[in-house]
């Protein structure tokens, strides 16, 4: 190659690039580009069955964060004269009255209440730990990464409701909150597995030995370079823990072994609803039908999560 | 000052092999294998050779992304070889590298600005105003615009790109860059494009260059001298013209027969090599290019390993190869 043939080739790149930007502004067009973020919250916002479940959701969420004002009695007082009173709008026992009278609406208030409550410390907990076992294990690998891979593999070889049963059974079970991070401490399994591999393949980036080369920490480069780009997985992966811990927490509550009353989680209310299934049928139902709304919508928004954030699938 | 910016010596890199649930390394692989080569100031060194030759391994130790095995890296007279990740700092502030795929050396979350900037705020120069100036004027240097700092690299092509991550790797006002194959993924119009600008900020910047390429085409435009390199070894190193007019080594001869001509007319007496690149796990005995060399000797290139050695012309001329060079050849034997 001669500098002349380069200059030539120089100049011919330049003019067709204008031309084509040209072309475009004759046409009308405007060149707009988009960040990744713009993106996913684009076709996020284009998932249909996504965004009903996301609106559904927030109503719900909000009907049990402000359940104090909503709900129209207390979760414990009895109102007597109405006892096993099924669902009606007369008396504003939407939901019915169990035997002795305590309204099951507000009762299914306040549970919702409590298991979106224990299932975000959840999800906050299980998020944290999955994220630094996972983390550190794809950062430094070697004999670091197979001794945390091990142990995971450990946890997630373990049953599950087994090893709940035990461990409320040990540590006393009872209060929201230690539900919450004994359940916590079990669920981060999945996500360590997914972030170890995403900072497997990122360490190797050149965008990553760039930071290196210019002199970059490795809390830096774990930081400022890999954790960012791994944020997506990590947010599905959060949502849908969401989903997966209410669900758990209602089975342990149910068992007795997760919430206790006085607390209506709502695993209890169905749990207390059992017994009369045949002649109180509302009892059981309505706070089932709760789960089932909550953990669809979420695994709904989580499914919307996760193609937004998946770049082979474009905006329509 | 030391006419030489870098001297490697011995300098080899083994990778181990593991397998089995033990993970029991149950073989090395040179990668790497025994590499003196200097890099003199204000020179362009062009590191030729086919894939799996080992020429990316040297270039990462040269920067200090891989620690190498044994041997010696000595830059501007201190001793690099093995320093830690802190004793590095001052450092790499001075070596900096350009990758050559455009689109896994840039952060895809960072703005363009933000990944040009942070080699200028990790070794804290400048205040923030400092540093937005500086990473304008470079862009402009580079041959984009000022006002790209906010955009995301997604935005630009690969030639762009490559001109961003130049940029960044010509921020801190680097002494020596080791380019690895900068313009091999990109489209041969831009090639060009990005080959003259190095040879413009080169002049511009004093910089040394180390610039690899699987291709003698490229190297013959932008350097000053040429190392051939051969399954972790330097085969032949002289300067550009007399590699180019006039070859020893049997290997740079078939490179140099690769080389297309864009003219259909004229044909070229083609030594196409035979056989495949060997596996650097299992090298060949003696000269490692022996199977595939159209002049090998048997009893003297199968046995006995050549190192470089001075050729028969006046000029600095090194090759391994018992029959073109060293005193054996010369004396025509």
């Amino acid at each position: 190659m001669t500098d002349q043939q380069v200059r030539k080739d120089d100049e011919i790149a330049e003019a067709q690039t204008q031309a084509v930007i040209d072309s475009a502004h004759l046409e009308g067009l405007e060149i707009k580009s988009l960040t990744q973020w713009q993106l996913a919250r684009r076709k996020f916002f284009q998932h249909k069955l996504a965004m009903t479940s996301l609106v559904i959701l927030l109503l719900v969420f909000l009907a049990a964060l402000f359940a104090d004002f909503i709900a129209p009695y207390d979760f414990a007082e009895p109102d007597v004269p109405n006892r096993s009173s099924p669902p009606t709008f007369e008396g504003q026992h939407y939901f019915g009255t169990d035997k002795i009278g305590r309204d099951y609406f507000s009762r299914t208030l306040f549970g919702t209440r409590t298991s979106v409550y224990v299932a975000f410390i959840v999800a906050s907990v299980s998020t944290v730990i999955g994220v630094i076992i996972g983390g550190v294990a794809g950062y430094y690998g070697g004999a670091i990464d197979n001794l945390l891979m091990r142990m995971t593999d450990l946890f997630l070889t373990i049953p599950f409701l087994a090893i709940l049963l035990v461990l409320s059974a040990f540590l006393g079970a009872g209060s929201p909150v230690r539900v919450a991070f004994i359940l916590g401490f079990l669920f981060w399994t999945g996500l360590a597995r997914i972030v170890r591999g995403e900072f497997l393949s990122l360490r190797e980036k050149e965008f990553v030995e760039a930071a290196k080369v210019l002199g970059a920490s490795d809390s830096r480069i774990i930081f400022r370079h890999i954790l960012p780009n791994t944020l997506g997985p990590i947010i599905v992966n959060a949502t849908l823990t969401v989903a997966a811990a209410i669900l758990v927490e209602a089975a342990l509550s149910f068992l007795g072994f997760g919430v206790q009353p006085p607390f209506p989680a709502l695993g209890v209310l169905i749990a207390d609803g059992q017994d009369s299934l045949t002649t109180l049928w509302w009892l059981a139902t309505f706070p089932g039908l709760t789960i089932v709304l909550i953990a669809l919508c979420i695994n709904f928004v989580g499914d919307g999560l996760r193609d937004a954030f998946d770049p082979k699938q474009r905006v329509k | 000052m030391a006419e030489n910016l870098v001297e490697m010596r011995e300098l080899v890199k083994q990778f181990p092999v593991k397998s089995g649930l033990l993970q029991r390394e149950v073989a090395t692989v040179n990668a790497v294998a025994g590499v003196d080569l200097d890099v003199k100031r204000g020179e362009t060194l062009g590191l030729v050779g086919e894939s799996g030759c080992g020429k990316t391994t040297l270039g990462r130790m040269l920067v200090r992304l891989l620690e190498p095995t044994s041997g010696t890296i000595n830059f501007d007279g201190q001793d690099v070889t093995h320093l830690s990740d802190r004793e590095l700092k001052p450092f790499r502030k001075r070596v900096q590298i350009i990758f050559q795929d455009p689109y896994s050396s840039l952060d895809p979350r960072a703005q363009v600005g933000e990944s040009i900037a942070e080699g200028l705020r990790l070794h804290g120069i400048g205040d923030k105003d400092e540093r937005r100036e500086r990473v304008t004027d470079m862009l402009e240097l580079v041959g984009l615009k000022a006002d790209h700092v906010g955009r995301y690299p997604h935005e630009f092509s690969g030639g762009q790109r490559q001109r961003i991550g130049i940029a960044r790797a010509l921020i801190l006002k680097p002494d020596l860059v080791v380019a690895d194959e900068p313009v091999s993924a990109l489209d041969v119009s831009v090639q060009a494009q990005v080959l003259n600008l190095l040879k413009e900020l080169q002049d511009e910047l004093d910089l040394t260059l180390m610039f690899i390429a699987h291709n003698l085409g490229v190297v013959e435009h932008i350097s000053n001298r040429v190392a051939v390199m051969y399954l972790g070894r330097i085969v032949e190193l002289t300067d550009r013209d007399t590699l180019y007019a006039n070859p020893l080594h049997p290997y740079t001869e078939a490179l140099l027969s690769a080389i297309p001509i864009p003219d259909p007319d004229r044909s070229r007496d083609r030594h196409i090599l035979q056989g495949e690149i060997p596996s650097p796990l299992n090298p060949p005995s003696g000269c490692h290019f022996h199977p595939r060399c159209p002049i090998a000797r048997q009893g003297l290139c199968d046995v006995e390993d050549p190192r470089l050695m001075e050729g028969p012309d006046e000029v600095d001329h090194l090759a391994a190869c018992w029959l073109r060079a060293g005193d054996r050849a010369v004396a025509g034997v």
